[in-house]
């Protein structure tokens, strides 16, 4: 599987997710810069970091989903490449339209960062499988833009598809407002596209690979791609 | 930009000098110095050169006494940062740094604008920050202006912090009335390099061209000394000086281009534009090569109209650095800085003549003499008187006191020691994937990436102890950090420090600055544990009321392998509780004394250095060893308040016993005992107490089983239990409350 | 030319800043504060003079990007 992931000016967790990429496909991922106008053939995964791209000004996401680089991004999502956008990644993806609905500011107005409990929604996608159905994950959060939002019709056909991938639960798995660390519709912390191949999700898997730093939960996000 | 607008200077003249914060003496020397009456602009780079914050008039004296030295050290204060040698190839280069006044008048974007600075200082030097702390105190909680400048503060540290992609990793945060009109905002970065390309600022190669990379130039932060002009017209309200405003996505963008541009040899010497902008950096770094300077005003990256070489001598505007480069390699450097969108110039040259002269349009706008500027900076040597003892405060002087686990919920509802969660959260300390541990730990450790190595890293001081023993509370701040360090298993290495104090003119404050400088210097001797930058803030008091001295220590140290650090929590039932030190039961100037008693008084407790090397070492030796579970060093609120922390992040309960008898007097010896401040202690956790209270009596260690942990859900001292729960709702609640819109 | 761009959100989007908002003003001891929303002004300087090519350009600049048309409303006028 040859992945890639792209740097944007004010990315920053790039590194982590190309060094967690690297771990689980053993094989080196490709850097790509924002201002390049072609993606490299072949690659069977683009990866949307994290971090702060144009310093989420406007809006998060916003400036880079319009670079060129997004474009090719999208024609090769509609080729079936898989995308995968985590954070501002997620951002990103629903500013371009390869999801729906938006991220807004966080219901108590602050950054947070902390571990949270994530149930896995739907595990029939390639990125969940896996997981138990229902597993409950322990997933770091960085956010300040997390809240998830979309419209009362997209919502539906969201989660009639089952195109939820993670919501934040509690410890014994119960989705409710106490649990809940943004105000995300639904305690919705991630979503696949139509055809599943493309996941965006605000909680950081990569941060949860090594047993030291973040615990090892989000391993297995990667594992159902092999 | 080369328009300026004709703007009729100022006279130049004594009451002019005075009003840019000179003495009549200094200025006096300024005329010597310069053979004639400077211009405007030449006495606007004069005033704050020799500042307090630029010249260190106040303390140079004093700060000579620090010990700077050691076999790891390879370079101590003088530079952007200090660096040491953490083996493998590779250094640490740290410091910390104050941004109290700003942050207290615009709290979100000074305390943000100080998290910018201390970055650059550090990355300047070839080094990726790897990690971000900070020392706060504010007034105290019900004061009316609490809540918005703690909001702002933290708001601002993680704004930039997280944007820029740093995680901070960990710090410390008090509340005392004496901060009231004058809060403390301490930052602290700590990067890596590759020891064999550390960048340094002596500027030597003559006729090496100077180069502007980063922001444009604004008049951000040129202090009240503005032109008088009649010619101002009705835009002149959009061209006053604003206060420094911070852009991380810039600073982010300049990191990556700086080390991306140290990746090649077009450096020769580079330094960031902190404090007094384009007129320290250009100064030191001709300065300290013993050469002169010559730039071209002209040539600066300017975001407004017509500012003149004055205002872009002294504009503080963020994110820009001033460096030196082959000239060869020009192009280079261009390409890297267009890469990266950020503002790229030659704006001058290194030259020989020893002066540094600016031309604006072909004119000279100043023409000034180099090594004066930094020789003949004033330097004081004020009068200092020093503070009285205070008086013993024993265990038979406490009044009624309260049962153990009341005094214990009264404790932990105190802001000093309450969960700083609300903090710390807003923090984003995971960047990075190399954060082993974070805040509520004893020290934060970073793993060097790609490597098994750590660096443990931690802040502290007991500003209380400092105001009742200026001396023995600046040995008890150094020596806290080496504990902290030590209590997570790593070797500590040097420190950084950041010397927040009062008016420096009044004797008793500079008694204070003295003494500690005496504590930290003996500390620092006495435990292999030297100085390799600092930063000193004065001047903090407010109608005639100074904050508590406070030297605040960043202190780093190494640790092998990041497996092998242990944590402050306990981690498991069944494990015998130890207790390493004596305890004599010091309750002058302690927490428990303060918020159960409502008194201030006391000696702080002393600090035997000789006791706190063999102590930690002997610690140390234990983690190494795997012996230890669990380590907690004992401070604030004593050994009562570390029990119930370790009990709380894993709700491991804990029996206590220290035997003692019914009486008043014993009572209170007990509340000493469980409260009492003694220094040099560590609690321990470990399956195999035999051997270790064997190994401690061996190394003449004192070494007291002191309980068990157990999973009750309480922690109980001699039978009288709380539970966790009841701990954990009021540890949890107080910030929070507090904060409460 | 000078336009004034207003980005506000659309009804039905919770809008927990200007609640804050809201709040902090209820503190300060402002009565009869019956809502608060938060918006967006962004200030553009155009070239030319074409008032009818700018309007159409404005109305693009929203749509594409200074505006996200999920949650947010635009409207703007030339000075």
């Amino acid at each position: 599987m040859q992945t890639a992931v792209i740097t944007f000016p004010g990315s920053n967790c790039d590194r982590d997710m190309y060094v967690a990429l690297k771990a689980a496909f053993s094989k080196e991922p490709l850097r790509i810069w924002h201002a390049d106008t072609n993606l490299p053939k072949n690659i069977d995964l683009i990866a949307i970091p994290g971090g702060f791209s144009y310093g989420d000004y406007l809006r998060s996401g916003a400036i880079a989903a319009r670079s060129p680089i997004m474009q090719e991004v999208i024609k090769a999502a509609n080729n079936g490449a898989y995308v995968l956008g985590v954070c501002n990644g997620f951002q990103v993806l629903t500013e371009s339209g390869l999801l729906p609905g938006t991220l807004l500011r966080n219901k108590n107005l602050k950054f947070m960062c902390k571990t949270v409990a994530l149930k896995v929604a739907n595990n029939d996608a390639a990125y969940t499988k896996s997981y138990k159905a229902g597993a409950i994950l322990n997933i770091p959060i960085a956010h300040h833009d997390g809240n998830y939002f979309a419209s009362a019709d997209e919502l539906k056909e969201i989660e009639d598809n089952g195109r939820v991938a993670f919501r934040y639960c509690d410890k014994q798995g119960n989705t409710n407002n106490d649990s809940n660390p943004n105000g995300s519709v639904h305690n919705i912390a991630g979503i696949f596209s139509k055809n599943k191949r493309v996941l965006g999700m605000m909680p950081h898997p990569e941060r949860a690979v090594d047993v030291l730093t973040g615990g090892l939960d989000g391993k297995k996000l990667f594992e159902g791609l092999l | 930009m080369a328009t300026v607008r004709k703007i009729k200077a100022p006279e130049v003249n004594e009451a002019l000098a005075k009003s840019f914060g000179l003495s009549g003496d200094e200025y006096k020397k300024v005329l010597e110095i310069m053979g004639r009456t400077p211009n405007h602009t030449e006495l606007g780079i004069f005033s704050v050169m020799w500042s307090e914050h630029c010249s260190y008039k106040s303390t140079r004296l004093h700060l000579k006494k620090l010990p700077t030295t050691a076999p790891w050290v390879i370079c101590g204060p003088g530079e952007n940062a200090g660096v040491i040698d953490i083996g493998g190839g590779l250094a640490a280069i740290f410091k910390m740094e104050s941004h109290n006044h700003p942050s207290f008048i615009e709290p979100y974007q000074g305390a943000a604008t100080g998290i910018g600075g201390i970055l650059r200082d550090v990355f300047t030097m070839g080094a990726r920050p790897i990690a971000l702390m900070n020392a706060l105190r504010f007034g105290e909680p019900q004061h009316p202006k609490t809540k918005h400048l703690v909001s702002g503060v933290v708001a601002g540290i993680g704004g930039y912090g997280n944007c820029v992609g740093v995680p901070t990793v960990g710090g410390e945060c008090n509340f005392h009335k004496s901060y009231n009109g004058n809060i403390l905002v301490n930052a602290m970065t700590v990067g890596i390099a590759d020891k064999n390309k550390i960048f340094y600022s002596a500027a030597s190669s003559i006729g090496s061209p100077v180069v502007y990379v980063g922001a444009k130039t604004g008049r951000d932060g040129i202090h009240g000394a503005t032109m008088a002009s009649a010619e101002f017209d009705d835009k002149s309200e959009e061209k006053r000086p604003t206060v420094q405003v911070g852009d991380p996505f810039t600073e982010k963008l300049l990191i990556e281009a700086c080390l991306e541009l140290m990746a090649t040899d077009a450096i020769l010497s580079i330094q960031d534009m902190g404090a007094a902008g384009l007129t320290s950096s250009s100064l030191e770094m001709a300065g300290k090569g013993g050469t002169g300077i010559e730039l071209h005003m002209d040539k600066v990256p300017t975001r407004e109209e017509g500012m003149t070489p004055y205002e872009m001598m002294l504009s503080e505007s963020q994110e820009r650095m001033l460096m030196v480069i082959k000239p060869e390699k020009e192009d280079v450097v261009r390409k890297i800085f267009e890469k990266w969108k950020l503002s790229f110039a030659v704006i001058g040259k290194i030259t020989d003549t020893g002066r540094i002269i600016l031309r604006m349009n072909g004119e000279v706008a100043a023409d000034m003499p180099i090594a004066p500027l930094s020789e003949e900076a004033p330097l004081y040597d004020r009068p200092f008187e020093a503070t009285p003892k205070a008086k013993e405060i024993k265990a038979a002087d406490l009044k009624t006191p309260l049962r153990p686990n009341e005094a214990l919920k009264q404790l932990l509802s105190t802001p000093d020691l309450a969960s700083k969660r609300w903090i710390y959260e807003q923090y984003d300390s995971q960047i990075g994937n190399d954060t082993i541990a974070r805040s509520g730990g004893d020290a934060a450790i970073v793993r060097v990436h790609d490597t098994n190595k750590g660096l443990a890293i931690t802040t502290d001081c007991t500003p209380r102890y400092c105001y009742a023993d200026p001396i023995e509370g600046g040995k008890q701040a150094v020596a806290e950090t080496w504990r902290n360090i030590t209590a997570v298993g790593a070797k500590p290495l040097a420190i950084t420090n950041c010397l927040n104090f009062g008016n420096p003119e009044k004797p008793r404050i500079m008694g204070q600055i003295v003494g500690a400088l005496e504590g930290m210097a003996e500390a620092c001797r006495a435990l292999d544990y030297p100085i390799i930058s600092g930063n000193v803030s004065l001047y903090n008091e407010t109608s005639g009321v100074a904050v508590q001295p406070t030297p605040a220590i960043g202190g780093v140290g190494v640790i092998e392998d990041v497996a092998k650090a242990v944590g402050n929590a306990f981690l498991v039932p069944n494990e015998s509780i130890i207790l390493i030190g004596e305890t004599k039961g010091h309750v002058g100037a302690s927490i428990y004394l303060r918020e159960i008693e409502g008194s201030e008084e006391g000696t702080p407790p002393s600090v035997d250095l000789a006791i706190e090397r063999k102590n930690g070492d002997f610690v140390r030796t234990l983690i190494e060893q795997g012996k230890v579970t669990a380590c907690h060093d004992i401070s604030d609120g004593g050994l009562y308040v570390a029990i119930a922390e370790m009990s709380l992040r894993n709700k491991i309960g804990a029996k206590i016993l220290l035997p003692t008898g019914n009486s008043s007097p014993e009572r209170k010896e007990l509340i000493a005992k469980l409260f009492g401040e003694d220094q040099a202690r560590y609690i321990i956790t470990t399956a195999n107490a035999d051997e270790i209270i064997a190994i401690s009596k061996d190394v003449g260690v004192s070494a007291t089983i002191i309980g068990q942990t157990n999973s009750s859900g309480s922690i109980s001292i001699n039978g009288e239990a709380v539970t966790i729960e009841d701990l954990e709702q009021v540890y949890e609640s107080v910030l929070p409350e507090m904060m409460a819109v | 030319m000078k336009a004034k761009v207003y980005i506000t959100l659309k009804n039905g989007v919770l809008d927990p800043q200007g609640k804050a908002i809201q709040n902090a003003l209820g503190h300060l001891g402002f009565a009869g504060v019956d809502e608060v929303r938060q918006g967006k002004l962004i200030e553009i300087s155009l070239q030319g003079k074409d008032r009818v090519a700018a309007e159409a350009e404005l109305k693009q600049m929203c749509e594409k990007l200074l505006a996200n048309t999920v949650v947010e409303n635009y409207r703007f006028e030339i000075v």
